[in-house]
């Protein structure tokens, strides 16, 4: 018996709603199977399992908050399935024994009721806070909302009324899953917008409609500025820039792709990514992770490519042990990590332990880009656009695509010589592309 | 934690640029704010005394009045015996027969033996004699854990006081508040209690000319913010206002703190005109939650700010348990930065 | 040392001074009576205790204050509150619960205020009234005035922690305060002796150190004599003196009473010794008082009292927007 808590996808979450589970109890799962939907400040995610197993119980209702390390999945191991397809002796442990009640006639050998017992859909204490001190609790437990009777803020349910809004489809993400006036804001600028509605009912922010009150912050940009006011308080940030000549790597890669199909294409920013995966191995200090006020390197490379939503907002999903990829396989991340984001599609695996980020603004035009470092990483690297630049070679101008790449790194952790032989590094492996 | 309760509340201290004569901001600590309060008192009226147990050659259990029974003698700065009644009675008795009586009591819990005088006649003469008999007594009294004294000298009953109608009380938790919150104190008509937390004294602040003194019984925005309204007031605040800081830094919550000065009469006004901007209130109280102050200050937003929440109120208070010796079950016992943090988080959700 | 030895009693030598003080008793009487009616009337509510058998005390002691002396009272003070001169037309309109009563019908029977004759209650909590009294001493000690504080309190009292810290804190500090305690034997229905170890409280007082002399509490000159000789003292700068007012209530402790902890005979062993009845008798044989003198004395004192229950019936009540006047000083603050 074990239990799976909510994980954390981030440095600065803390707690999410439970959209949806995928199982019931009963369920078989595999490590990494699909478990539910949790949304957070950044938009809906796919829990995965970090065991197999078999669900004894829901933990927490669809609708509800809880916070980080709160249990949600109770699991218990699993019981040899019966081979055959014999329904006779499930014998779910635990099952509450029907059958001393004389009232219940057909209890004893009702074979038809494999299913394991029903379990109690047992709110554990949705905002339980462990903490020992002068608690801020809630006064009950509060149960779960039934989905009829969502929980509405008395504020949101005036500023619906005020708009004639109904709110039955409207997705709560306050406490206890009570919809909030920036529920209703973000409904209201849905209603209102000739645009589709955001994927999955994710709370992407929307730009303050005329039906908006002014008040309303998005709460994507608060979790964005948690992160960056955290980062830039603890973070002693050093920045590097590096030109680079690309005239090599673009060469070879229109080589590379001119007899492949077009979904098999490499983008450049695979090629500068597999670059800068292959130069950390030489930095260490680069790669890792400062918490606790100790600096953990780490052997693996876990990029996270951050990446603009379409309805505003960061998020920087990983790309797991980048180092082990081969150049099409990177694209292939890239390509599908971008998609996914901005269809609100991220499992919840993907978002949490990058080691290190990478942002490209370069499809905007900016010339660089000086990032800030996601914390607990303790570097970012940034691409600017690829332009032509009056260059020099052998003494003459010629015009080149040339790239900067930054760095921003954490000063706790290294010194700017490394950061600038990493960089030079990069540089050196985007003239030989090929060698990769 | 000093500084930051000394935070410049811009809508409060405005300076006047013009003036020459305004003397210079003074930096003191709330004891010596006191006291010099009391002392200034004494000199501009002659009916001002002092009196209360070891206040005189002891110089007060907290060292406040030390110094004044060399300055003002024996008749203005009287030792008493240990009759919490007799001594706080003979007050309001010395009040209505015209004297302006500084009681000191040296924790509330002690007040507790004189509940009798404080309740049945001070906050019951002026409408018993059907609006004869004002009673202007001044009681001072520590309140507040923290300190290891256990569970008969910790606790925050200020609430209880705060209950009775025909007091006035006040909970200075600035060092301005203690050297500016006594002289109006001692021209009300009205018997008037002043909670001192014991944890200030030492804490250190600047005091402005007194024409910067905002009126002792309106609530003042001690921070802005838009996401949440804290509401605490005296040995609180300064938590208060640090938890406030870490929500803006890690969480990107702004949190406006309300620093309530006077729990009686409360300053409804500033509180319910924060919370219709915030939507969110969370109060912070030293006192214990049930049948509270924190619970006085819920009902009322409930009652007049109902439409304008977009989240369930919460409270973080005292735990509901005498007050421990050990400190690490005090400290537990005690409202804390992270218990207030933990109570604001998920109510702020977008 | 006098400590513990009063005063020989004196006897009035002047006619007029006499039957002053038979009036006042007679009118007090009467007037408590009414009362007892009215109650019965339903017209005075609330609790309502009577202080007939005890008009002696009040008697005595209020003709030797001056008018810049202070009085602090106890629930049972409607004696006190005529003889100090209060007029009886605002006793009982603040008995009715009129606007014209003394406390503007916020007080009752209980709560007699008047700061004109610095008649300071009215207090109704055991015991509460000496903290008080001695801070109306010392407020006068500290504007150097040589007004006396004269506090009413009853047996039952001097079992509260209150009479302790005051009567020390009175001596410590040299106060003027007259500690009247009017002890009727019965505290409610508690006897003495049920609640006291000590039941010579004259005795008890005088562990405090000051002058403290047991006093017939039945006979207004003794009251008179040994009042008039503590307060010269006081007023002199010698400090608080107690007063051991031995007396008896003939009427039960309030309106509710069935009297079952005291027999029928010692009430009417008691009421054999009725001040008002003794002093009469006294005054005749002294030649001081006749039948037409008698009479017109009562004959004045009904008059009084009816004229008071007309004014009482007669006057407004206090208007219902009004009531949240007077809890603060600014008449209206938001609790």
């Amino acid at each position: 018996m074990s239990d799976i808590r909510l994980p954390s996808l981030g440095a600065d979450m803390d707690a999410a709603t439970i959209v949806s589970w995928c199982v019931a109890p009963g369920d078989a799962v595999q490590k990494g199977d699909l478990l539910g939907e949790i949304e957070t400040d950044k938009g809906v995610f796919d829990l995965d399992s970090r065991e197999a197993g078999v669900v004894a119980a829901l933990l927490v209702a669809p609708g509800t908050k809880v916070t980080v390390g709160t249990p949600i999945v109770r699991l218990q191991e699993a019981v040899p399935v019966p081979t055959a397809a014999a329904p006779e002796a499930p014998e779910a442990p635990e099952a509450p024994e029907a059958p001393e009640a004389p009232e219940a006639p057909e209890a004893p050998e009702a074979p038809e009721a494999p299913e394991a017992p029903e379990a109690p859909e047992a709110p554990a204490a949705p905002e339980a806070p462990a903490a020992p001190s002068a608690l801020a609790a809630p006064a009950a437990p509060p149960p779960s909302p039934s989905p009829h009777h969502p929980h509405v803020s008395p504020l949101a349910r005036r500023i619906a009324a005020e708009h004639g809004l109904d709110l039955a489809g409207v997705t709560g993400t306050g406490v206890q899953g009570a919809i909030t006036q920036a529920d209703v804001a973000r409904a209201l600028a849905a209603r209102d917008d000739a645009t589709p509605a955001a994927p999955t009912g994710a709370p992407v922010p929307t730009p303050a409609s005329a039906h908006t009150p002014a008040t309303i912050v998005d709460g994507m940009r608060r979790a964005v500025a948690a992160a960056v006011t955290r980062s830039k308080r603890d973070i002693p940030h050093y920045y590097l820039e590096h030109d680079v000549d690309l005239h090599a790597a673009l060469a070879w890669l229109a080589r590379h792709n001119a007899d492949r199909p077009i979904t098999e294409r490499v983008l450049p920013a695979a090629l500068l990514v597999r670059a800068t995966v292959q130069a950390l191995a030489r930095v260490p200090e680069l790669n890792g992770v400062h918490e606790h006020g100790a600096f953990t390197p780490s052997s693996a490379v876990h990029v996270g490519i951050v990446t603009a939503l379409r309805g505003g907002g960061l998020v920087a999903p990983v790309i797991a042990d980048a180092q082990t990829h081969s150049l099409a396989e990177l694209n292939a991340a890239l390509l599908d990590l971008v998609q996914r984001t901005r269809a609100g599609a991220l499992r919840t695996s993907e978002l949490g332990g990058g080691t290190i980020s990478i942002t490209n603004l370069g499809d905007r035009g900016v010339r660089a880009v000086h990032g800030v470092i996601y914390p607990p990483q303790v570097a970012i690297v940034g691409f600017g656009a690829i332009a032509d630049r009056p260059w020099a070679v052998d003494g003459m101008l010629a015009v080149r695509p040339v790239v900067t790449i930054t760095l921003a790194a954490d000063h706790r952790v290294s010194d700017g010589i490394r950061g600038a032989q990493f960089l030079a590094d990069i540089g050196r492996r985007l003239q030989a592309p090929e060698d990769a | 934690m000093a500084e930051q309760a000394q935070a410049p509340m811009p809508s409060a201290a405005a300076p006047a640029p013009e003036s020459p004569a305004t003397p210079a901001t003074v930096r003191m600590t709330y004891r010596e704010a006191v006291r010099e309060a009391i002392r200034e008192a004494m000199h501009a009226d002659p009916r001002v005394f002092v009196m209360g147990e070891d206040v005189g050659a002891y110089g007060g259990c907290y060292a406040v009045t030390k110094g004044l029974l060399t300055e003002f003698g024996p008749e203005r700065l009287r030792d008493t015996p240990l009759s919490e009644s007799a001594f706080v009675g003979a007050g309001i008795g010395a009040a209505v027969g015209g004297m302006r009586p500084i009681v000191e009591i040296m924790t509330v819990n002690f007040s507790l033996l004189a509940l009798d005088q404080i309740m049945n006649t001070a906050a019951t003469f002026l409408h018993m004699s059907g609006g004869q008999c004002n009673v202007p007594v001044v009681i001072r009294m520590t309140t507040g854990a923290g300190r290891q004294l256990a569970a008969q000298h910790s606790h925050s009953l200020e609430g209880w006081y705060a209950h009775i109608p025909g007091l006035r009380i006040l909970a200075p938790a600035t060092v301005e508040d203690a050297r500016r919150m006594l002289a109006p104190a001692l021209a009300d008509p009205d018997p008037v209690l002043l909670f001192e937390h014991a944890l200030l004294y030492n804490v250190s602040g600047d005091v402005p000319p007194a024409d910067a003194f905002v009126p002792f019984d309106r609530a003042i925005v001690r921070r802005a913010g838009h996401d949440v309204t804290l509401v605490t007031y005296g040995g609180m605040l300064a938590r208060t206002l640090e938890a406030a800081e870490r929500l803006a830094a890690d969480d990107g919550i702004e949190a406006e703190v309300i620093d309530l000065r006077s729990l009686r009469p409360l300053d409804e006004a500033t509180i319910l005109d924060s919370v219709r901007r915030t939507h969110r209130a969370v109060i912070v109280d030293e006192g214990w939650r049930s049948g509270s102050l924190s619970a006085e200050i819920a009902a009322r937003i409930a009652e007049q700010a109902f439409f304008d929440l977009d989240a369930p109120l919460r409270r973080v208070c005292s735990a509901e348990v005498p007050m421990p010796y050990a400190r690490h079950l005090e400290q537990a016992a005690l409202p804390q930065v992270d218990g207030i943090l933990a109570a604001v988080r998920p109510l702020v959700t977008r | 040392m006098t400590v513990l030895t009063p005063p020989a009693p004196e006897r009035e030598q002047d006619r007029g001074r006499a039957i002053a003080r038979l009036t006042s008793m007679l009118r007090i009487r009467r007037f408590e009576e009414r009362c007892g009616e009215l109650y019965q009337d339903e017209k005075i509510r609330g609790f309502l205790h009577l202080y007939i058998g005890q008009e002696a005390v009040a008697t005595g002691v209020m003709s030797c204050l001056r008018a810049d002396d202070a009085v602090v009272a106890t629930y049972r003070e409607h004696g006190h509150a005529l003889a100090r001169g209060i007029s009886a037309d605002a006793i009982m309109a603040e008995m009715f619960g009129k606007v014209t009563g003394t406390s503007r019908g916020r007080g009752g029977s209980m709560h007699l205020f008047d700061t004109a004759t610095r008649f300071y209650g009215g207090h109704a909590i055991v015991g509460a009234g000496l903290p008080f009294a001695i801070g109306l001493a010392l407020a006068d000690r500290l504007q150097g005035r040589d007004r006396v504080t004269a506090c009413f309190f009853g047996e039952g009292a001097v079992a509260e922690g209150e009479f302790h810290e005051s009567l020390n804190l009175a001596v410590l500090w040299q106060l003027p305060v007259l500690f009247c305690c009017e002890n009727n034997l019965y505290a409610m229905g508690t006897e003495i002796a049920h609640e006291q170890a000590e039941t010579d409280l004259a005795l008890k007082a005088a562990a405090y150190r000051l002058p403290s002399w047991p006093v017939d509490g039945m006979d207004v000159d003794a009251v008179e004599s040994a009042t008039r000789r503590a307060v010269a003292a006081i007023r002199a700068g010698e400090g608080p003196h107690f007063l051991e007012l031995r007396t008896y209530r003939f009427r039960p402790h309030s309106m509710f009473d069935p009297g079952l902890y005291r027999s029928a005979d010692e009430v009417a062993q008691w009421m054999t010794r009725c001040p008002i009845a003794t002093y009469s008798a006294r005054l005749r044989a002294a030649g001081w008082l006749d039948d037409d003198t008698l009479a017109g004395i009562e004959q004045a004192a009904r008059e009084e009292v009816e004229q008071a229950v007309t004014f009482a019936e007669q006057s407004p009540w206090e208007p219902m927007d009004d009531l949240l006047r007077f809890v603060t000083s600014e008449e209206v603050r938001h609790g």
